[in-house]
């Protein structure tokens, strides 16, 4: 079962969806991740991920298997893009199709926040003044003694960038 | 020992390449991490990371195997 998978190209949103389809499903919910042009007073220009795929995909896995135990859904899949991403392009999809929508938007909140907090993939932002950065550890190998400030915790708000050049 | 090395993103351009093979005596991942940081100066402290041995999450203090490969994990941020 290939419940989590990592693509080079744009996302297919339609073959995605198309996945997830049941006769016992009343609809599905999706979640799109996309590139936004500003984090934490820079402007983006665009994005670099990069992941330990091996690792990536079994632990991707075993967060939708988890969501499949905890919430009645009928099938549930997580596509990740690696690689340079542009403004507005889509860094991540989860797809959640469910007899009732309760659950599907449960369990589709579960999936992508796990998947920030768990999943080894990383993300390099280039900022219109040239600089760059890796979200979550230019901050914290700055300043080690607060690096529980910075920790998979608060992961939906990535630390204050410093600059290295 | 021989083990392999697997670098990625900060860590990567730290340390100036994406993989290596390794003589090393260090027996953990703990003790090779400090070889390591004292050789390519790697900012992130042990705490900050987490570590893979053969591409499974690995306790740091495991004992490491000829041919292992190892992976350190800086914060990751996907999504």
């Amino acid at each position: 079962m290939m419940r989590f998978r990592f693509t080079q190209t744009a996302i297919d949103t339609v073959q995605a969806r198309r996945e997830l389809l049941d006769l016992g499903a009343g609809g599905y919910v999706s979640f799109e991740g996309w590139v936004r042009d500003h984090n934490e007073g820079q402007e983006v220009t665009r994005l670099e991920y990069e992941a330990f795929q091996e690792l990536a995909v079994k632990e991707g896995e075993r967060i939708v298997a988890d969501a499949l135990r905890r919430f009645p859904v009928k099938h549930a899949l997580c596509v990740h893009r690696v690689g340079t991403l542009g403004l507005n392009d889509m860094a991540v999809w989860v797809g959640v199709s469910s007899a009732h929508r309760g659950e599907a938007f449960e369990a589709c909140r579960f999936i992508i926040d796990e998947v920030k907090h768990r999943v080894p993939i990383w993300k390099k932002e280039h900022y219109r003044s040239g600089d760059s950065g890796w979200v979550n550890c230019e901050r914290c190998a700055a300043a080690p003694s607060h690096a529980h400030e910075h920790d998979h915790e608060h992961h939906d708000e990535p630390a204050a960038l410093t600059i290295h050049k | 020992m021989q083990l392999k090395i697997q670098y990625y993103a900060l860590m990567r351009e730290q340390a100036g390449r994406s993989e290596e093979t390794l003589e090393t005596s260090s027996v953990t991942p703990a003790d090779l991490y400090g070889e390591l940081a004292a050789r390519y100066g790697f900012t992130l402290t042990r705490e900050q990371l987490k570590v893979a041995v053969n591409s499974e999450f690995s306790e740091w203090s495991r004992p490491l195997a000829a041919g292992d490969a190892v992976v350190f994990i800086p914060p990751v941020a996907g999504g």
